[in-house]
């Protein structure tokens, strides 16, 4: 470990109260500069749902919606988010019906130890409004590309290899992709 | 008659709760007063740590304390030597822990962590393994207890006179479980009793292993693991981070929690070691198989002997009259290897599957049909009969699921624009394991029946199987049956490894639902009992008894994979596996089980290594960015199929254990498939764009 000097002497402050809406809940919460927004919702809130993974937005498995977009929570700072309005998987319910996607991984038996599950499920809300606003992916065929391309701005069709190619952002070791790709399938319009 | 709840494709009992973010994991117990842990790995690859600095980290607002040899407390005796973290200054391996800094808050443990300055005395290292090693030795064993050689007949005579001879090796970087949860605890004593909330693969291992470290009887230590977010193996032994959160917890006389971070698990969580495979097989002109030997070459790091199996499938696959497997090792400055998927079969069946495809080429013969002409009628190595064998059958339904008739056997025969297509088959074996567990079953005051057993569901579907095969025992529907598992307070049980969990905890859930039955019945059949009757059940002695016959599912892989004759790029197109491992107890949560070891098998052929840096003496790969996972783009139509067994020679259930086979076997029909593809024949895991390019002119 390389030699660390002495930390220099802190004259601006550390924490922040900021206002953080989760599930249509307002906290006002104070924190640590360097707290993120999942572990605002983990530590703080007692939100666990959204789960580390890796801590670095490289597994998807703290995904949440934040104004409605999907977003790695480990890469966005507490501070930065005051005043968003902030979904986890734990407020996509309606009362005792689960939302239509957490019923089809249900069915479809989209996981297997649930790790990496809320942030699924949240992310297959997000990419679907995503493609349903008319956000290309990677596999979209390029407009003026011949049959298949959208035009620009309308929905895109979620088939498979849409649905592969945008939910790559979320790692699952135990390997239960084909079957969350089989659950994102039935509630695709 | 009621149809029996084995069998069905129940849903997870569990899975509303993961679904809807509920289930709670080993960080995710709300507890007062709850301080945090971040370890501090060793930056050297061997040596002492000389001083630990800790003044800097100790005087930030929040901090609560800094842990090092000079001054935690005193652990008892560890049966397994990584548990005895921070009682020595000695470093045996680069990532090995040397200090844990304990805060109010995450932030501040961490910041603490990076603050403190640690001086080493850094010796020299040797951490890369080469064939002609001088420190490899041959073991007395390799894990699992197999011995390390086994000799029949006489190899090198019968490979000299042999017509047809392949002699090839095959490499393999080492890999990394990396469950999606990293390894966790949440350690809280009171009244000088000890709670673990840990994220494992069995807790009645890990309650064993504290007890005695902590100076404690094993009543005084529980341990949960209600939800563990994946293990493959890496979760099967107790881990650091159990004792760490302990030692913290009693020093800071606060409950602490302590998630490992992902960028320390290549060192401290164990890894599937590196291996040099040789294989040599010889046969005569119709493809029967007359010599065999599968030599291994691996490494282990100086704290313990960890030895890959990974010859021991040819002991078991195919005809081999004159045969010799060997195990040899080096103890190296390495991290620790220990258990990943499939053991031993994984790279093992890569190598022996790799090289019958390699003699099926060199005989012009079609690799199904030499592997059905070496398919034998006993055990190769034990000359005991098998309990069921399917192989054949596995192979030949695949063929007819994966259109196999049609193909062209020559390679580059199929071209689509820039993309070669070829297609590839190899087998799939998994020993059948089993271990004594305890059980109780007891009727609920209100009617129904609760079952209580301290199995572990990381993700198997544990939880609900157990529950089915109760019901059946007890005659009643699944949804009569309670169950408890994933605390230690509960009845003692194995661990969810070996793909023994179901079969072991199966039995004893059968044996005490069976008795309890009984007693239903004496105390008047089906009415709500007025008291509650119990019945406990132990299999030792029954499940670990010695068996006349050799127990194994089989399997079968097709592959179907385009490479990018430009880039070298590997996409596979299709996987389709056909399997016989007994009686499947859950349809739905059996087929995503062999889905899912495909998917890793895909891993380790294309995607996953862990390079060792010779200059740091470690592994490169810290990140998921960096170590890579399949992701859902990379996996593409996944078939999983079976053939259902009627084994009597297994346990009640007549199960045999689905959790590695379907890893099995994967990556060598991915890479007999590339072969097919390009006529390149690439003999190294994994097959990276860089490799596969280098071989296309």
């Amino acid at each position: 470990m390389a030699t660390i000097s002495k930390p220099t002497v802190q004259h601006r402050p550390t924490s922040s109260e900021v206002t953080l809406r989760v599930n249509g809940v307002s906290h006002r919460l104070t924190v640590d500069h360097r707290t993120t927004v999942l572990d605002a919702l983990r530590e703080h809130l007692d939100h666990t749902g959204p789960k580390k993974g890796c801590d670095h937005g490289q597994c998807g498995a703290c995904t949440v919606l934040v104004g409605g977009r999907r977003t790695n929570s480990c890469l966005l700072l507490a501070v930065a988010a005051d005043g968003e309005e902030i979904t986890t998987v734990e407020g996509l319910s309606d009362g005792e019906q689960p939302h239509p996607v957490q019923r089809a991984f249900l069915d479809h038996d989209g996981f297997q130890c649930g790790y990496c599950t809320p942030g699924q499920v949240c992310s297959a809300i997000g990419m679907l409004a995503e493609a349903a606003d008319g956000h290309p992916s990677h596999v979209t065929p390029l407009p003026g590309t011949g049959s298949g391309a959208p035009p620009p701005g309308s929905p895109v069709p979620l088939t498979p290899a849409e649905i592969r190619e945008r939910m790559s952002g979320n790692l699952c070791r135990c390997g239960a992709y084909p079957n969350i790709v089989a659950a994102i399938e039935e509630v695709a319009p | 008659m009621r149809p029996p709840e084995t069998g069905a494709p129940l849903r997870r009992l569990e899975g509303q709760l993961k679904v809807t973010g509920s289930a709670r994991y080993a960080v995710e117990y709300a507890l007062p007063e709850t301080a945090y842990a971040w370890p501090v790995p060793a930056t050297v690859a061997r040596g002492e740590v000389r001083a630990v600095h800790a003044a800097d980290a100790l005087a930030m607002p929040g901090a609560l304390a800094v842990l090092s040899h000079e001054n935690a407390p005193r652990l008892g005796p560890a049966d397994d030597p990584i548990l005895s973290v921070l009682q020595d200054p000695h470093v045996p391996h680069r990532g090995w822990y040397v200090a844990l800094a304990v805060a109010e808050t995450l932030e501040v443990a961490r910041a603490m962590a990076a603050a403190l300055q640690i001086d080493y005395a850094a010796d020299a290292h040797d951490t890369v393994l080469t064939s002609g090693h001088p420190k490899l030795y041959e073991p007395e064993q390799a894990n699992g207890g197999h011995p390390a050689r086994r000799e029949s007949g006489d190899f090198d005579g019968a490979y000299a006179a042999s017509a047809v001879r392949v002699d090839a090796t095959y490499t393999m970087e080492a890999e990394h479980n990396h469950p999606m949860e990293p390894h966790a605890s949440t350690a809280h004593w009171v009244d000088g009793g000890l709670t673990v909330y840990d994220s494992n693969q069995g807790s009645t291992k890990v309650k064993q292993a504290l007890a005695p470290l902590f100076g404690l009887r094993p009543e005084q230590v529980t341990v949960v693991a209600e939800h563990v977010g994946g293990g493959f193996g890496s979760k099967g032994t107790p881990r650091p981070q159990a004792v760490l959160a302990a030692m913290a917890a009693r020093h800071v006389g606060r409950p602490v929690r302590l998630a490992l971070p992902r960028a320390q698990l290549a060192g401290v969580v164990g890894h599937r070691a590196p291996t040099i495979q040789r294989l040599r097989i010889g046969a005569d002109r119709q493809g029967r198989i007359d010599a065999l030997a599968h030599e291994i070459l691996t490494h282990t790091s100086t704290v313990k002997e960890f030895v890959e199996q990974a010859a021991t499938p040819s002991r078991t696959m195919y005809t081999s009259p004159n045969s010799r497997t060997t195990h040899h090792v080096a103890a190296l400055d390495v991290p620790s290897p220990s258990w990943m998927r499939a053991p031993g079969e994984a790279p093992g069946m890569y190598a022996l599957e790799s090289a019958m495809d390699e003699l099926a080429v060199a005989l012009d013969i079609d690799p199904i049909e030499l592997r059905v002409r070496n398919d034998p009628a006993v055990e190769p190595d034990t000359g005991k009969p098998f309990s069921s064998r399917h192989l054949v059958e596995c192979l030949r339904e695949g063929a007819r699921l994966f259109g196999w008739a049609d193909r062209d056997p020559r390679p580059r025969s199929r071209r689509e624009g820039r993309q070669l297509i070829g297609t590839g088959v190899a087998s799939a074996t998994y020993p059948v394991l089993v271990s004594p567990s305890t059980a109780e079953a007891c009727t609920e005051p209100g009617g129904g029946y609760r079952v209580r057993i301290n199995a572990t569901d990381i993700g198997t579907g544990a939880r609900t199987v157990l529950a089915q095969v109760a019901a059946d025992a007890l005659g009643v529907p699944v949804d009569h049956v309670l169950i408890d598992i994933g605390c230690s307070d509960l009845p003692a049980a194995p661990l969810a490894g070996g793909s023994s969990g179901t079969a072991s905890w199966g039995w004893a859930v059968h044996r005490a639902c069976r008795r309890l039955r009984a007693l239903v019945e004496e105390a008047g059949g089906d009415e709500v009992p007025s008291t509650t009757l119990r019945a406990f059940a132990d299999t030792a002695g029954e499940a670990d008894a010695a068996s006349d016959y050799a127990r194994h599912a089989f399997g079968a892989h097709f592959a179907e994979v385009a490479v990018d004759a430009d880039t070298g790029e590997t996409r596979v197109r299709r996987l389709l596996g056909v399997f016989a491992a007994g009686h499947i107890l859950n349809s739905r949560t059996g087929r995503s089980q062999f889905i899912g070891g495909m998917v890793m098998g895909l891993g380790m052929a294309l995607l996953e290594g862990s390079t060792m840096d010779p200059v740091f003496g470690d592994f490169a790969e810290r990140d998921l960015a960096s170590y890579h996972v399949p992701s859902c783009a990379d996996v593409p139509a996944v078939e999983a199929h079976w053939i259902d067994e009627d084994d009597r020679h297994l346990n009640p259930m007549g199960s045999k254990g689905i959790g590695e086979i379907g890893i099995v076997g994967t990556a060598a029909a991915i890479g007999n498939a590339l072969h097919h593809a390009t006529g390149v024949r690439l003999r190294e895991l994994p097959m990276t764009p860089d490799r596969v390019l280098a071989h296309l002119g």
